[in-house]
């Protein structure tokens, strides 16, 4: 095991100027009774990904709250991760032929990195599947351990969910991205939303000088409505679906798309759905599919901000945080209605939803005949986002997870 | 100014939502979910989403009527769902018994519409309420203003919304403690005349605060 001592600390005060002093006050008075309380949180990777980008903001936010956070994150060798990667499809659904080696890999690394860590502390959050069998090394006594999903589990393997569940079933509680996700468990299952960082440079506020250079160097013209779906190219993302419903709003107006995500060199699918994405795009000099190197937070953040309207044409979904990024930034968003989308676009509130192509066309062309509208639907979606997915919120939540945990509610 | 002899202590309240195993995907399914749900649930999905959605002044009153406005496409029904007001109820078990009431009566009227699929289905959750005190009380107006002014959306909606249910009468902590304690029962009812489906928390609050500095300037 590893511990990662968490970089880029931004002070909490600083989350002031967005969220609101009373919202840092009730920070401070929720984390008032669990001051000096040990909590510890395992995960499986430090740097990539979601769950780690969102340690890293949130073990020093819950440091600065005078709290005793450690984050420890597992070792492991490439057939263990073969096997979690294995693992972590199947949960998705994916058909999946378990054998027993695979199990054995799995407990073996389990028990190795378990043996390396006192798991003393009074709160002890295990993430995702790879450390679940930590729970074997639970000491006697009245710590408590909670388990926190971020995948979703409404179609699992049968096989491979057994074999978790024997585990996921002695935990005190688990936490899950949306009700979908859940699971029929014995235990308490709670609904704990990801959530984006107000401060990263993915979603802080950019001068319109540099968004029109972005502008400038992708050959986008800022003049004529631009569509954008940020996403990797992924079939499940269904980039392909997105260019379609452009070219039915193009009919109508005279509007750009831009398909923007991580660069698909180092991923053989990935490139493979690109080459679909420029065949589907037919070299239309209005569809801009921008491959850009390791999500460029800052050029992520302008395009968002440029956009008319943001869209999220996913065929399945996990949570999907590009949405609440967009709506962040008060831009209207259609999106399907997949995964944790809906709880994100309360429908004709904070957003549109739809279910196919021509729904997604005929959402876009709704908010471009009625700016108005799409603009209150920014206004409401930037409310919810900052009332439910912002990294303050997460940690509010943590706290009053552990009161509960702690007051035996 | 008046000096309260039982001072009012500023509480913040944070909501964790525990996951349900009921879940509804028609709305005869939705009608035994409300009949077998928790009281926690009745709470969540109507008092506490009236919080998390505070910012939304227009057509959204209810978790129940949302999903059968956008999932069922039964917006005759969605609009009787919305217009149970929960400040007419000081027990889950009233709000319950009329929610249940205004789908019996919409599936028996057409029963072709009870047993429809809708596009997503409805998970039932319970709210789990963890309090705290924010270590700020007031004996007077002028403290009782700057409390309130400071407050997060949290703490307003626990002490103007919630608090409804907890003290079983029609009316909110901030009333009950201006008239019990202060005397002042005119502002408290005007205070607690502030609609709360046509205000954000946000314009309740500056509401309140314009209410309590009219009061401030009579002394």
């Amino acid at each position: 095991m590893t511990e990662v001592l968490a970089a880029n600390r931004i002070p909490l005060e600083k989350y002031a100027d967005v969220v609101g002093v009373g919202e840092i006050e009730e920070l401070r008075a929720l984390a008032k009774p669990l001051r000096g309380r040990s909590i510890e949180m395992i995960n499986s990777t430090a740097v990539g990904g979601g769950v780690a980008e969102i340690l890293n903001r949130l073990v020093p936010l819950a440091e600065e709250l005078d709290l005793s956070i450690r984050w420890d994150v597992m070792k492991g060798a490439e057939e263990f991760f073969d096997v979690t990667k294995s693992f972590h499809n199947a949960l998705h659904g994916e058909p999946y032929q378990a054998k027993p080696r695979n199990f054995e890999v799995f407990l073996s690394y389990n028990e190795q990195n378990r043996a390396t860590l006192p798991l003393d502390a009074e709160f002890v959050v295990i993430h995702d599947p790879q450390p679940v069998a930590f729970i074997d090394g639970r000491p006697s006594g009245s710590n408590h351990w909670v388990w926190r999903c971020h995948i979703d589990l409404s179609h699992p393997n049968r096989a491979v969910w057994d074999f978790l569940e024997k585990f996921v079933s002695r935990y005190d509680g688990a936490m899950f991205s949306s009700p979908e996700f859940s699971r029929q468990l014995s235990i308490p299952q709670y609904l704990f939303y990801p959530a984006i960082d107000p401060l990263s440079e993915k979603n802080c506020p950019l001068d319109s000088e540099f968004i029109q250079q972005v502008l400038h160097r992708y050959q986008i013209d800022p003049q004529r409505p631009i569509l954008t779906q940020i996403s990797r190219f992924d079939r499940l993302k269904d980039p392909v679906g997105v260019i379609r419903a452009y070219r039915i709003v193009k009919r109508y107006f005279d509007c750009q798309l831009v398909l923007a995500g991580g660069s698909a060199s180092d991923d053989p699918e990935g490139a493979l759905v690109l080459k679909e994405v420029l065949r589907a795009a037919e070299h239309d000099p209005d569809i801009k599919i921008l491959e850009l190197p390791a999500w460029a937070p800052l050029e992520v953040n302008a395009l968002q901000r440029a956009s008319t309207i943001v869209v999220q044409k996913s065929l399945r979904e996990g949570f999907g945080l590009t949405v609440s990024e967009a709506l962040w930034k008060k831009k209207p968003v259609v999106a399907s209605a997949v995964g944790g989308i809906p709880t994100q676009i309360i429908h004709k509130h904070t957003g549109l939803l739809a279910h196919s192509v021509e729904g997604t066309a005929y959402q876009i062309r709704f908010l471009l005949s009625h700016p108005e509208i799409a603009a209150k639907l920014g206004e409401h979606g930037h409310e919810h986002v900052k009332e439910n997915f912002l990294i303050t919120q997460k940690l509010k939540r943590y706290l009053a997870l552990f009161l509960m945990l702690d007051r035996n509610l | 100014m008046n000096v309260a002899e039982t001072p009012f202590d500023f509480v913040t309240a944070s909501y964790l939502t525990r996951i349900g195993n009921q879940s509804a995907g028609t709305l005869a399914e939705l009608l035994t979910g409300l009949e077998h749900c928790s009281d926690a649930s009745i709470f969540h999905h109507t008092f506490q989403t009236l919080g998390t959605h505070h910012f939304l002044t227009e057509g959204f009153s209810n978790d129940f009527a949302q999903w059968t406005l956008s999932s069922t496409n039964r917006s005759d029904l969605a609009e009787q769902l919305a217009a149970l007001d929960i400040r007419d109820y000081t027990s889950i078990a009233a709000l319950r018994s009329d929610l249940c009431r205004v789908v019996r009566d919409f599936c028996e009227a057409q029963p072709q519409f009870a047993s429809q699929s809708g596009l997503e289905r409805f998970y039932f959750c319970e709210s789990v309420e963890v309090t705290v005190p924010l270590g700020r009380s007031a004996c007077n107006l002028d403290e009782f203003r700057d409390g309130l002014e400071h407050l997060s959306h949290a703490s307003f909606y626990f002490h103007f919304i919630s608090s409804r249910l907890r003290l079983q009468l029609q009316t909110n902590d901030f009333s009950h403690w201006l008239s019990a304690s202060l005397g002042l029962r005119t502002l408290a009812d005007s205070i607690n005349h502030i609609d709360v489906y046509t205000s954000t928390l946000d314009s309740a609050r500056a509401k309140t605060l314009r209410l309590i500095d009219r009061e401030r300037r009579k002394v």
